[in-house]
């Protein structure tokens, strides 16, 4: 990095750092502080009045829904950053460790693809395949099992948020593992760990900072994600963003949207730092 | 490092699940374009391309890929050119408040759709910029933005910084040295960023959904479509969107790869 000191930036400099300045803080600061002081506004007659006051507040934060919705959204969001890590973990584990080189690339090449291809074609493809009469309970027949029913569960939602984050977290657990010095890992096993201790004591430790950002993308995706809920849960329990969806689509009541908006940002804020924090903490200590 | 070869066997199979379980959607709904019946089981009924003749037929479908086409296009010329400028100034100069700077690009993508949706929705509505197609453009460019910087400055992170410094003792000015030095070098990763971007863009539906107005993209018009109900139709636009993603997405790769590879040498 060459960051040569100025004091004063000539008009070359300015031409290649203004653009973004002025277009951020018109495009992306401009709405998202909109939206706080739109939290203020008042409704009546379905138009909105600017204003500075706490109805929606009182009337979001005081209400039961609100408050059972936002803890199912932090449970189910909970529930597919744990299932994906879990399931990640022994696919980038290979990748990393026992896959060549070649195949460590073709592996993350591949899996970039989906994260960009469109996820809501991918969810209604989902619905098909896991309906009554859908391709896996029509496998899951010909062994004489089931119908079960999938979609309108919880397993429904789980299984778009794992489309939507595995191709993700695969990749980041695969290229944090993938830096461990293998040295270490040799190390530890001539040192007489067992595997499975060599991946708690070693890997673990090692990889932690790719690992809880792993984590915490995973989070994001699922906590803002209203498809697959929506679609594949059937949102009976609606998570927050099916509520921002429901309040703004139906009444104009964008106000109370942006309620629901703030907290979630506020959530996701607080765990995003504190899973920094703890991400590069001690960095020094550990061994 | 010995390991037993059944173990070495059960991961790679584990690995392939991984795989079946992430390309399984693409890959049927690709088959169920395909199929006659109107609600897609197992056995799949006869071979048809009725889904298609369909779409193709559908003047709403002509008109979303129209807007999705001229939406995507200059989102990844305006997202590249914010990202270009954003990481050269990075790679370049060292000035106060940087971290903040940085900041205003990168943050975007960490917040989730909806919730860009909905203020971006209110604010064009407040400045009277909204339901327009260049409302989609600006939303999908703040989005997609961080990625072309990342792109971008990846690449420069790989050129010398006494290039820059040795093209101006040779007597080029910096605006001359900017078009002769940097921005061949960092062609690979404008093509990169330039196809990715649009891919990002192709693909967005929430915000499209919400700013758009009577101006839909394809997403918005699939995602009205899945409303309504179980529609084959689906299928076929989302085969079509699936590989004109795919293509840009590895044409991005191959440009990122031939630029690894080059630098691997030289």
């Amino acid at each position: 990095m060459s960051t040569t000191p100025e004091p004063r930036p000539n008009i070359y400099a300015l031409t290649w750092r203004l653009p973004i300045i002025f277009w951020q803080l018109v495009f992306f600061v401009g709405p998202v502080l909109f939206m706080v002081a739109m939290s203020f506004f008042l409704v009546k007659n379905y138009r909105m009045t600017e204003a500075f006051e706490f109805v929606n507040w009182g009337r979001m934060l005081t209400r039961g829904f609100f408050w059972d919705s936002y803890w199912y959204t932090v449970f189910i969001a909970t529930v597919s950053t744990v299932c994906a890590m879990c399931i990640a973990f022994p696919a980038a584990f290979a990748l990393a460790f026992r896959a060549s080189e070649s195949t460590r690339r073709w592996a993350i090449f591949l899996l970039i693809i989906p994260f960009f291809t469109s996820y809501l074609v991918r969810t209604f493809s989902w619905f098909v395949i896991l309906s009554e009469s859908g391709v896996v309970n029509a496998i899951l027949g010909y062994v004489g099992l089931g119908p079960y029913t999938m979609l309108n569960t919880n397993f429904g939602t789980l299984v778009g948020y794992m489309t939507l984050t595995l191709p993700l977290v695969v990749i980041l657990q695969t290229v944090t593992m993938a830096n461990i010095d293998k040295n270490l890992i040799e190390a530890a096993r001539n040192l007489g760990c067992s595997p499975l201790r060599t991946i708690w004591q070693v890997i673990i430790p090692l990889a932690k900072t790719g690992l809880i950002i792993a984590a915490i993308f995973c989070f994001i995706l699922s906590f803002g994600d209203f498809v697959a809920p929506f679609y594949l849960g059937g949102s009976q329990e609606p998570t927050l963003p099916i509520l921002i969806l429901d309040t703004t689509k139906s009444g104009q009541q964008w106000p109370r949207a942006a309620v629901v908006a703030i907290m979630m940002m506020l959530t996701l804020f607080a765990i995003a730092f504190t899973g920094i924090a703890l991400a590069y903490r001690k960095g020094k200590g550990a061994k | 490092m010995k390991q037993s070869r059944s173990l070495n066997f059960a991961l790679a199979l584990y690995v392939a699940l991984i795989f079946v379980f992430v390309f399984a959607p693409i890959v049927f709904s690709m088959i169920f374009s395909f199929n006659s019946q109107r609600f897609p089981t197992i056995p799949l009924g006869e071979f048809t391309t009725e889904w298609y003749a369909k779409i193709l037929a559908d003047p709403d479908v002509w008109e979303a890929a129209l807007n999705s086409l001229i939406v995507s296009c200059s989102t990844a010329v305006i997202a590249t050119f914010l990202g270009f400028s954003t990481a050269y100034s990075d790679f370049r100069y060292g000035f106060r408040f940087k971290g903040p700077y940085l900041a205003l690009i990168l943050l975007p993508p960490t917040i989730p759709l909806i919730i860009m949706a909905l203020a971006m929705l209110a604010w064009f509505s407040k400045i009277g910029m909204s339901g327009q197609l260049y409302s989609i453009i600006i939303a999908h460019s703040v989005l997609t933005a961080p990625f072309a910087m990342a792109v971008i400055r990846l690449r420069l992170n790989q050129m010398d910084p006494d290039l820059e410094a040795a093209a101006w003792n040779l007597g080029g000015s910096e605006w001359q040295t900017m078009r002769h030095v940097i921005v061949p070098f960092c062609k690979p990763a404008i093509f990169s960023s330039l196809f990715l971007t649009a891919a990002v863009s192709f693909d967005e539906f929430a915000v499209s959904w919400f700013v758009s107005g009577l101006n839909k993209t394809l997403p918005v018009v699939v995602l009205e479509i899945v409303q309504g109900n179980i529609d084959p139709q689906v299928n076929a636009i989302g085969t079509f969107v699936f590989l004109i993603s795919m293509t840009l997405v590895v044409l991005a790769q191959l440009f990122f790869a031939s630029r690894q590879m080059k630098s691997t040498q030289s």
